[in-house]
């Protein structure tokens, strides 16, 4: 057993078809359709006019996803330690600075340098929130989620405090893109706290020693498009969440194997 | 969850491959930085390039692997039976139970760069680089979790600079929840051409070798290096020099992406936080390898915070003057670094630097010095406001303050 848990204070998510975690419970329980459409990324709140601009994808995506988690659960983010998980960086970054270096010049933009690191959703998190907590940045290719979950509850055990968790994925520009194919801009955020409160809506434990299967979210379309991008292996995890179901789900892990999650709600 | 015991360490930088060159070097205060003459990189600049990475090969099951991050960190892993002690801690605990956590920022990075000069005419790779075992953050851990048969939890930090300091924590708190017995720690970043024309597209490039502290320095010296720490808990009798990892201390500046805020405010939180974790107070603190990358800015910024939370108490160097600024192994090469200074009653000095900032009210250590020491911080910090703080004690050291 481990004693890896926390209770889920906050959810959000954003990606094609979905604005918000309410639009995609409501496809996740069959209530509504879920339909492929371009995902609408927003101007970031908090942030200075000029980097407002300049921002990338991903900090657009990582930014709205864990406001959204706070305001659910009437947190202050200035307190929150954050955990932001993500299988690759800023793609658009990326392509623009590998074709710059590939050309005779290689003047490189410092600003396109910056905002480059894969850390720059947490710095600009930082900013925007006001957040001095600790924050941590990590990747793990397809295991992304369920690495970047243990970290979070780890935090929330280990330290003692509220955190909260993005998991996000953006696609590639140019030839990357063949070679990693992803879907729309995409992500979910959880707050996990490490007691329960009056917005904790479940339980999430991590199983020691047990199997389970990946699950399902009822939706071929869905299911789909969790495997298609690794934050949203969460798809599964959080259908039972918007149907208010417990049961346990098994998340990918990169070495093989299945990190067990159990899903608990709380009534 | 503190203390963990570092039951093997290992580091391999511009230094040289291995403990025993690098602290040659540390106690010789020899700097390993060099004039640039990496791949076709063309600028005023000085690196801490490692020596034979191009004869490196990967064993043929791992040859999708094969990248000049991924030949650095099987090189460091072959270090001081670093790799062997692994394997003896997959026998006793079982692979599952084993964990490896790595700090990099552009893990293989360099193989893309390569294969984007050669696109053909719809703009796809001619030779394309492989996206898992090169491109990919993740690929340094996949290799080494390979390598050493790993089973357990994996992943790569990737927090600029302070990467290769944070890992120390993900991993004490896993172990510490019980999810695993212990983790390979570390960090692997290696020279490319988005870092080197990246920081000097900032002006952040020394065109000589970086003084850190000195009043005339200005901007770094970019090297690289891999550098890993076994963590498990602690026997119950353990001999006198053996490191004990006390605790670890984080937080965010919330200020900039790329510059640190003057006061250090960051800086002071998670040398304090480490402290903290650690139970002790600043006044048993015998030595501080510092961030110290001789940028103005940085060096000034982690300088406030150091007189404010120590004063003149403690001796402080940075080495990256000897190795380079490593990036994302940097947190993880410092910490051992440090181990090295607990374990042979050694303050290493700061080639290139020779005249303090007298704006900074330290005591800065410019040649080495031998003296005991029972506790020592290494601080991290990086681009995003990402500080780390990691404390060391030796197994013998007196707690009482």
């Amino acid at each position: 057993m481990s004693g890896l848990f926390g209770y889920l204070d906050g959810v959000a998510a954003l990606g094609p078809g979905f604005d918000n975690w309410a639009m995609l419970a409501a496809q996740l329980t069959g209530e509504q359709p879920w339909q492929d459409a371009p995902t609408r990324l927003t101007a970031p709140p908090g942030l200075p006019p000029a980097e407002r601009r300049r921002v990338g994808k991903p900090v657009r995506l990582a930014l709205a996803l864990g406001f959204e988690a706070v305001a659910m659960a009437g947190a202050d983010a200035a307190e929150l330690a954050t955990v932001f998980t993500a299988s690759g960086g800023d793609g658009d970054n990326l392509h623009a600075l590998c074709t710059t270096l590939a050309e005779p010049a290689r003047l490189v933009s410092p600003t396109r340098f910056t905002n480059s690191v894969h850390n720059a959703p947490a710095g600009y998190w930082g900013i925007a929130a006001g957040a001095t907590a600790p924050s941590n940045v990590l990747s793990a290719y397809d295991a992304s989620f369920s690495m970047g979950l243990i970290e979070a509850l780890g935090q929330v055990q280990g330290e003692a405090r509220r955190v909260l968790l993005i998991a996000y994925d953006s696609p590639y520009p140019g030839p990357l893109a063949a070679l990693r194919p992803l879907p729309e801009p995409c992500g979910v955020a959880l707050l996990l706290s490490p007691e329960r409160g009056p917005a904790s809506r479940a339980r999430l434990a991590v199983v020691g020693g047990e199997t389970a299967a990946e699950g399902s979210t009822g939706i071929a379309a869905l299911d789909a498009l969790a495997r298609s991008a690794p934050s949203l292996r969460a798809l599964p995890l959080l259908a039972a969440l918007a149907r208010g179901e417990g049961g346990r789900y098994g998340l990918e892990m990169p070495l093989g194997g299945l990190l067990v999650v159990e899903l608990q709600p709380c009534v | 969850m503190y203390p963990l015991h570092l039951t093997a360490f290992t580091a391999t930088s511009a230094l040289g491959a291995g403990l025993a060159p690098t602290l040659a070097a540390l106690e010789a205060n020899r700097s390993g930085l060099a004039p640039c003459a990496f791949e076709t990189v063309d600028l005023p600049a000085y690196v801490g390039e490692v020596a034979g990475l191009d004869d490196v090969t990967l064993p043929a099951a791992l040859a999708d692997y094969d990248c000049r991050n991924n030949r650095l960190a099987l090189l460091a892993l072959q270090q001081d039976g670093f790799a062997d002690a692994v394997r003896g801690a997959v026998m006793r605990y079982g692979a599952e139970r084993v964990g490896v956590f790595l700090g990099t920022s552009t893990s293989g990075i360099l193989e893309t760069e390569l294969a984007y000069r050669r696109l053909d005419e719809s703009g796809a790779f001619i030779a394309p680089p492989s996206y898992r075992g090169s491109h990919t953050p993740q690929a340094v851990a996949d290799v080494v979790a390979r390598s050493l048969g790993l089973g357990g939890p994996a992943f790569v930090v990737l927090t600029a600079c302070s990467s290769g300091a944070k890992v120390f924590a993900s991993a004490a708190r896993l172990i510490g929840a019980g999810m695993i017995d212990a983790a390979v720690v570390g960090g692997v970043d290696s020279l490319c051409l988005t870092t080197l024309y990246g920081f000097n597209s900032l002006e952040l490039v020394s065109p000589e070798p970086c003084r850190p502290y000195d009043v005339a320095r200005c901007g770094i010296s970019i090297g690289e290096a891999g550098a890993f720490a076994l963590l498990e808990r602690p026997a119950q009798d353990l001999p006198g020099d053996a490191v004990l990892l006390a605790g670890v201390g984080e937080a965010s500046d919330a200020y900039h992406m790329s510059s640190p805020p003057p006061d250090g405010h960051g800086a002071f939180a998670a040398m304090q936080a480490a402290l903290q974790r650690a139970g002790l107070m600043p006044s048993q603190v015998d030595y501080l390898n510092l961030h110290g990358t001789a940028t103005p800015s940085n060096d000034a910024a982690e300088g406030q915070a150091v007189m404010q939370l120590f004063g003149r108490s403690v001796p402080a160097s940075s080495t990256k003057g000897a190795t380079g600024h490593t990036l994302g192994a940097a947190g993880a090469l410092e910490t051992v670094i440090a181990a090295l200074a607990l374990q042979h009653g050694l303050i290493p000095g700061s080639p290139g630097s020779r005249e303090l900032d007298p704006a900074l009210d330290l005591d800065y250590v410019f040649v080495p010095r031998h003296q005991a020491l029972g506790v020592v911080m290494s601080n991290s910090f990086g681009f995003g406001g990402s500080n780390a703080s990691v404390v060391l004690r030796r197994a013998d050291a007196r707690m009482d303050a």
